[in-house]
């Protein structure tokens, strides 16, 4: 069984599932907006030149993610796979 | 336009809007849609309007009104700024969502990006459940196109069960079927409608009980079932708005207020905490969206995203990230002035050479010398120095600007420059801001709107003005070519000119640091709070149209404000140099008063008075402090560089010129932008705030500046 991980710990090119939320309030729900809701498939792209924010993939839009809001989105990696 | 005047005027002040109707049967069209999905290129197609477009979210930041008629009706269009959700968060998505919902506009027309619809439909299908008659515009098709994503645009019509329309609006294709779509849309008598999106079980019952309630306190402003889904969802931001708009009070309305509570608590007995009742119901939402998209939408491959991968790549990696930022600006910079140098020289020869003709004809006219002098050596000269000193730079600045801003190389500024602002607890869309604030600060002000939390914004207002905006650009870079390149021409002297206005930009930018940090610690103290930004595909951008608008929109306009403004200060000038009190002229007065403080800042009074006197806007200020010199001195017959010349005349050495730029760099905001900020803050006191931070830090590091460098030479 995978655990859950924060969104925070995927490196560039590789692919993640959310599984939930830990955020509270207006935070919570611009994320669920963004599509960052539970079954969705992300992306992680690219980290920015000083290491934050980082930006993700996100139902075919590159989302630009702080750590600490990165940090509240729970996810289970996927496998690597030959495109990544 | 008089007709406009003389219309009727609906007013929906809930949205902070009035809507401007020709005639009282002109129907009103809302142009929703998530940010940066080509509204404003609709809009503008639409009604032939120029609302400048830009490739980054959050471009429009208010609501624009354009008009346009067609087989005999008349239709107001409203830009609505971009957002997400109609369950705000932002202020700008608080005003998108006040005006749908209570602005009772005749039809919605819902802007989609093609190349993401599925998260698009989440804000469509908001839309539908507060306001029934909407049009589904899919935009972008193009670009979809080339990502070859397929969209099944009937499929998505029969499920969505309004009419959608497929459009590539930089191109124009489809535009016509949008208007037509809502005209006919209108023009069928209003269908019941059926709610579109299921919540849960327990959150349609619960929507049930409140049901009759809330027709009742909507009374027809507002869709009940929304209204009920909202009051349920209880979101804190709407309350402000349903009083506002709706005149609604809960105190008034209790048996409401009731009924709610006994659904909460029928819901938290069964287990349902509110947070997973607000999930549940924005969890509908982006749930049925997906199950929308699911068929209409496929993908073949996926070429041109890798190809704006291997671009971010390039533009934000750790290695090239920062130099070919700088490099880029550095370009701009280079060609802006190499390319102005020629082009200012001859206008100035020939609107002087005109001044010359004009004197001499008014001259054998018999005009009265006092008239000649005011008018021709006064207002003429000005505005003529106005011209040849701003005019090229802009023309050649602004079109280089738009066409990294639609190229969409922006939003990776601001990606790249996050981390800085997050350590000042500032928003990295501050970035944004200030790329703004190159063209205009006042347009940089109202830009900060995208930036969600209060305290963030606030400090992106106050220290906006470190950023030069183009009034001061040609002042800086006029005075850097002609004291700080130690007299180098041709491409290596503009390229120095170049190196050194990087130099200050980057020093604004480090002041704008570095006061963020101090305001975040002090009277504005906080944490950064969360932040998304998103980076929208590359796009090519259309060039020639990019150069045409850039300068008949920008640089025209902005140079009309200069001339405006140079013309009554020529006057005040040449009255003040022309009074004479006790002996001295006001202007003497008035500049040996101000002396002393200018000599301690290593610049002098004329110079300050031309600050001073240059609130109205910063592009006259040299132009005052021209003519302060000519007016206090023998009127010299200027050859060769004859600016410079002036200038030395007048005691101006390196270290004036330093002095100079950096308070041009620093100090109070213009009038307009000083306007804008008040408006913006609905605070005297920000106000205040905004004039005197910047005015502070030039005083004090001019007075430094000029203090170290007297000490040591």
């Amino acid at each position: 069984m995978k655990q859950t991980i924060p969104l925070t710990q995927i490196r560039p090119g590789r692919r993640a599932i959310v599984s939930g939320l830990s955020a509270e309030g207006g935070l919570r729900r611009r994320l669920q907006d963004l599509g960052l809701v539970e079954g969705r498939e992300v992306t992680c792209v690219e980290l920015s030149p000083l290491g934050d924010p980082t930006a993700y993939e996100i139902c075919g839009a590159v989302i630009a993610l702080r750590r600490e809001d990165s940090d509240t989105v729970l996810v289970l990696e996927e496998a690597a796979d030959a495109s990544a | 336009m008089p007709a406009l005047k003389a219309a009727a005027e609906l007013n929906s002040s809930c949205a902070g809007l009035v809507i401007h109707k020709k005639e009282a049967g002109d129907r009103v069209v809302a142009l929703a849609g998530n940010p940066n999905v080509g509204k404003s290129t609709v809009f503008n197609a639409l009604t032939g309007m120029r609302q400048h477009t830009g490739n980054w979210p959050g471009k429009t930041v208010a609501n624009a009104q354009g008009y346009c008629s067609r087989n005999g009706h008349g239709y107001v269009l409203v830009d609505i700024p971009g957002s997400y959700s109609l369950m705000a968060r932002s202020t700008e998505e608080e005003v998108a969502r006040d005006f749908i919902c209570f602005g009772s506009p005749d039809a919605v027309v819902v802007v989609c990006d093609a190349t993401c619809l599925e998260r698009n439909l989440n804000l469509v299908m908001q839309v539908m459940e507060a306001c029934p008659r909407t049009v589904v515009c899919v935009n972008l098709l193009d670009e979809a196109k080339k990502k070859q994503i397929d969209i099944d645009l009937p499929l998505l019509s029969r499920r969505l069960g309004v009419p959608v329309i497929g459009t590539a609006a930089r191109s124009g294709e489809g535009l016509e079927d949008v208007m037509n779509a809502v005209e006919q849309l209108l023009g069928e008598p209003p269908e019941e409608k059926q709610a579109l999106v299921p919540y849960p079980g327990y959150v349609e019952q619960g929507i049930q009980a409140l049901l009759p309630q809330a027709e009742k306190a909507a009374h027809g402003k507002a869709d009940a079932r929304w209204f009920a889904a909202r009051l349920l969802d209880g979101d804190e931001s709407l309350r402000s708005s349903l009083a506002d708009c709706l005149g609604f009070d809960p105190e008034q309305a209790p048996e409401l207020s009731e009924t709610l509570a006994d659904v909460r608590a029928g819901m938290e007995e069964a287990g349902v905490s509110r947070t997973r009742l607000r999930d549940d119901m924005a969890g509908a939402f982006v749930r049925c969206a997906a199950e929308i998209s699911r068929g209409v939408v496929s993908v073949t491959a996926n070429g041109s995203s890798r190809r704006d991968r291997r671009l971010d790549k390039l533009f934000t990696s750790r290695l090239t990230g920062f130099p070919i930022m700088l490099l880029l600006l550095l370009a701009v910079f280079w060609i802006t002035i190499s390319g102005a140098n020629v082009p200012s020289a001859l206008l100035a020869d020939g609107l002087f050479r005109v001044e010359e003709r004009l004197a001499a004809a008014a001259f054998s006219a018999g005009v009265p010398a006092l008239l000649t002098d005011l008018l021709i050596h006064g207002v003429y000269k000005v505005m003529a120095w106005v011209i040849s000193v701003m005019l090229p730079p802009m023309a050649i600045f602004f079109p280089l600007f738009t066409l990294l801003e639609d190229f969409g190389y922006l939003p990776r500024v601001a990606f790249n420059l996050d981390r800085c602002f997050k350590g000042c607890a500032a928003c990295g869309k501050q970035a944004l801001t200030m790329c703004m604030g190159f063209g205009c600060n006042a347009a940089g002000v109202t830009g900060c709107r995208i930036i969600d939390s209060p305290r963030e914004r606030l400090i992106a207002i106050i220290t906006n003005n470190f950023v030069p905006c183009n009034g001061r650009f040609p002042t800086i870079i006029s005075i850097i070519t002609m004291f700080l390149i130690g007299g180098a021409t041709g491409l290596l002297g503009s390229f120095l000119g170049a190196l050194i206005l990087v130099g200050v930009i980057l020093f604004g930018m480090g002041m704008t640091l570095l006061v963020s940090r101090l305001l975040s610690r002090t009277i504005l103290k906080g944490v950064p709070s969360s932040f998304t930004l998103e980076l929208p595909p590359y796009r090519w951008p259309q060039i020639g149209k990019v150069i045409v608008r850039s300068i008949v929109d920008r640089t025209l306009k902005v140079l009309g404000r200069a001339v405006t403004a140079a013309a009554p200060a020529g006057v005040l000038i040449w009255a003040l140099a022309n009074v004479t009190v006790g002996g001295a002229t006001l202007l003497a007065r008035l500049t040996g008063f101000l002396d002393p403080l200018g000599r301690a800042l290593g610049m002098d009074g004329v110079i300050l008075t031309g600050f001073l006197l240059g609130l109205p806007a910063n592009e006259i200020v040299v132009p005052i402090i021209i003519m302060t010199y000519m007016a206090q001195g023998s009127l010299l017959e200027l050859e060769g560089p004859a600016l410079m010349q002036l200038f030395v005349q007048n005691g101006w050495t390196w270290v004036t010129a330093v002095s100079t730029i950096l308070f041009s760099l620093m100090h109070w905001p213009c009038a307009t932008t000083c306007l804008t900020i008040r408006k913006e803050t609905q605070s005297l006191r920000w106000t205040a705030v905004s004039f005197l931070v910047p005015t502070a830090c030039g005083i004090a590091v001019c007075f430094l500046f000029s203090t170290i460098v007297r000490l040591f030479i």
